[in-house]
């Protein structure tokens, strides 16, 4: 395995404001790597400073082993990018716009039309090459920016949030297509706040507050300490009337965290806190709870850690 | 360096063929403002609306009257009975020439005596006033010239006349003189947002965001958007020439080779100067906005419409720096005087530097906006 991005220190600020604080990242040729982060927390800019679309105020990225900074030409013609909104162009049609971009990468004459066959292929859109790229549906409009960013055959491919604002049955197809390519050795780069996206991930980054805070394979996350601090067990608990619960519960010494997940609560007590918790709920809702040991989800993993980053800058 | 240039010129033009609506505004509007603007701002100032109060009102009056009347100069549009109601005919607006002619005019023909008639000019309008001032003083001459020669049979003539030869516009019609000016500002107008729009609607649409992650070279996008719109602005410049040529009458002196050159070279400058805008303007409102100011000087300073002779010099040095200067003394030297390259080139130099130094800029200045 060789690295496919590598940064030191990247950081850029718009003037006082610091959208991509100090960001070290290594990633492998040949992951699905999940950038995470609420809205506004730095995501898109640091894609746009891996494309070489911004420049850094501080730190260095190499992509493809070229620095952003000084062979921006060299990254842009190995790497696909996949922006939020649509931006091709809605007055050509499909097939347009892909002749358009098979040019602008130079793919020579020769192999240009069997290259955008193939890429038709790959995402399906045989059946709409002459509509116009503005008439279609979200899905049809994801399929053909990624048809766009792939015509080129790029190593690394950026997907900024790709899923957003398409149907649910569009995004499991755009998922499918995202690790049937990976299985074809492209690396991806993708921005979500979806964490079910984000579990399909072969590594995970969760960026908040401009800060990368935690970056691994979900499962390595899962297991970081911080978690499940050692003497302390994961517990989900169904009950009914789960906020009364929930604040009886937080009440507790032996109770290190509550929150609603759904129908149940997820609870983060010492070890042995189980009879703490029958106890509790039998007074305050006089009902039997259930009571089941579970694995964090990456939901956990990042709700715990932003409060206690959270708490961390607050002191 | 150029890399990308024929991926962009492609899909410019299906933008240009596509959008159809744009393409007819971009054909036609030309030709209207053109037209429109070409009969407006004729100079030559005639039917001046004029009152009249005669108290003679004997034949030799109203011949006088007549006189006026036959220069076309002046519409006699009202007859009023007292020295308010004249008065207040120029306050209203509703004439802005008052002739009294006095109760004795006759008599003192008759007798040989000198008479005045009384012309009040509204001088609201200066270019109005010095036309009726001119045309009153001319009547007056040519009449006194008439009466003492009919008494002093000696005399054939004044004995001292100018006799002025007006060349390359005998008639010292305005449209001649405006309209070659005019083709080089509606030229400004029509051409100065191609290339505006073209770049700020893909800033709009984050289509430009998607380009800059391809290998596409910044001059290859600049030249790429610019050529198509070259051919659609070299059309527009056809179209406005037939114009000037056909509808009003203007006829071409000099070389067409030479005024298609000068065109192309000031057709490059304003594109580079609407590219100049898009890296400025974030949408097209701005874009607009910028484009408005610099319109106004283009029409005010470039000696379009006033002479930069009598403009004080700072302002003569900011006009200057204004590539529809340049043009517009081009396109006034072939088509009135039918100048050639050798009259010419200095003008044409000029204005290669200013588009030169445009493009140069906006190059530049894309640079950044890339980041």
């Amino acid at each position: 395995m060789n690295t496919c991005i590598e940064t030191h220190g990247l950081t850029r600020r718009f003037g006082k404001f610091t959208a991509v604080d100090d960001v070290d990242l290594h990633i492998e040729s040949g992951a699905i790597f999940g950038i995470l982060g609420p809205n506004g927390s730095g995501k898109t800019t640091l894609i746009r400073m891996l494309c070489g679309l911004l420049r850094p105020s501080a730190g260095e990225a190499q992509v493809l082993g070229f620095d952003t900074q000084r062979e921006g030409e060299a990254i842009r013609s190995a790497i696909g990018y996949m922006s939020q909104q649509f931006s091709l162009y809605g007055d050509l049609t499909v097939m347009q716009n892909l002749k358009f971009y098979a040019r602008i990468y130079g793919i020579p004459r020769r192999d240009r039309m069997a290259r955008i066959e193939e890429v038709v292929r790959i995402v399906g859109i045989g059946n709409y090459l002459k509509a116009q790229s503005r008439k279609l549906s979200g899905g049809w409009k994801q399929r053909l920016a990624l048809a766009c960013a792939l015509v080129h055959e790029p190593k690394l491919v950026f997907l900024d949030e790709p899923t957003a604002g398409i149907d649910p049955v569009a995004r499991r197809d755009l998922w499918n297509l995202i690790f049937d390519l990976s299985g074809q050795g492209i690396t991806f780069f993708v921005s979500t706040h979806y964490m079910d996206e984000a579990e399909r991930c072969s590594h995970v980054g969760y960026i908040y507050f401009s800060k990368l805070v935690v970056c691994g394979t979900p499962n390595e996350l899962k297991g970081l300490p911080e978690i499940i601090p050692a003497g302390t067990v994961r517990l989900e608990v169904r009950c009914p009337k789960l906020p009364v619960a929930m604040r009886a519960l937080a009440a507790q010494e032996c109770i290190r965290d509550v929150t609603i997940f759904g129908d149940s609560l997820h609870v983060i007590g010492d070890a042995g806190c189980e009879a703490v918790i029958v106890s509790t709920l039998s007074v305050t809702i006089s009902g039997v709870p259930e009571l089941r040991q579970i694995p964090p989800t990456l939901e956990d993993v990042f709700v715990t850690l932003t409060r206690s980053r959270s708490a961390a800058s607050h002191v | 360096m150029f890399r990308g240039i024929g991926s962009i010129i492609y899909k410019e033009c299906i933008h240009i063929v596509r959008d159809p609506r744009t393409l007819f505004l971009m054909l036609l509007v030309p030709g209207l403002q053109m037209t429109i603007f070409g009969y407006a701002i004729d100079m030559d100032v005639k039917h001046i609306r004029t009152a009249v109060y005669n108290l003679d009102g004997r034949p030799a009056s109203r011949e006088l009257l007549n006189d006026f009347e036959n220069t076309k100069t002046f519409d006699i549009v009202a007859h009023v009975q007292s020295d308010t109601a004249l008065l207040s005919e120029i306050v209203r607006g509703k004439a802005q020439v008052a002739i009294k002619v006095p109760p004795d005019y006759t008599d003192r023909l008759v007798l040989g005596a000198p008479v005045s008639v009384q012309v009040m000019i509204d001088g609201s309008d200066s270019t109005v006033a010095m036309q009726a001032l001119n045309v009153a003083n001319a009547i007056a001459l040519q009449k006194s010239l008439g009466i003492v020669a009919k008494t002093v049979d000696s005399v054939s003539g004044p004995p001292v006349t100018v006799r002025p030869r007006v060349l390359f516009n005998p008639d010292m019609k305005t449209p001649n003189f405006m309209v070659p000016g005019l083709v080089g500002i509606v030229m400004q107008v029509v051409t100065l947002f191609l290339t505006a729009f073209a770049v700020v609607r893909e800033k709009e649409n984050g289509t430009l965001e998607q380009l800059m992650v391809t290998p596409v070279s910044r001059l290859g996008l600049m030249l790429g958007k610019l050529i198509p719109y070259a051919f659609v602005g070299a059309f527009e410049t056809s179209v406005v020439m037939c114009i000037m040529r056909f509808v009003f009458g203007v006829p071409v002196s000099g070389s067409l080779l030479l005024l298609a050159g000068a065109a192309l070279i000031f057709l490059f400058t304003v594109l580079g100067m609407g590219l100049l805008i898009s890296t400025v303007a974030e949408n097209q409102i701005q874009a607009m906005q910028i484009a408005f100011i610099i319109m106004l000087p283009s029409v005010l300073l470039s000696g379009f419409l006033f002479p930069q002779e009598s403009m004080p010099l700072p302002i003569y040095v900011i006009g200057q720096f204004i590539p529809a200067t340049y043009f517009i003394h081009i396109l006034r030297g072939i088509i009135l005087r039918g100048a050639t390259f050798q009259d010419l080139w200095p003008q044409g130099v000029y204005l290669g530097l200013i588009g030169l130094a445009v493009l140069g800029i906006a190059t530049r200045r894309f640079r950044k906006t890339m980041g």
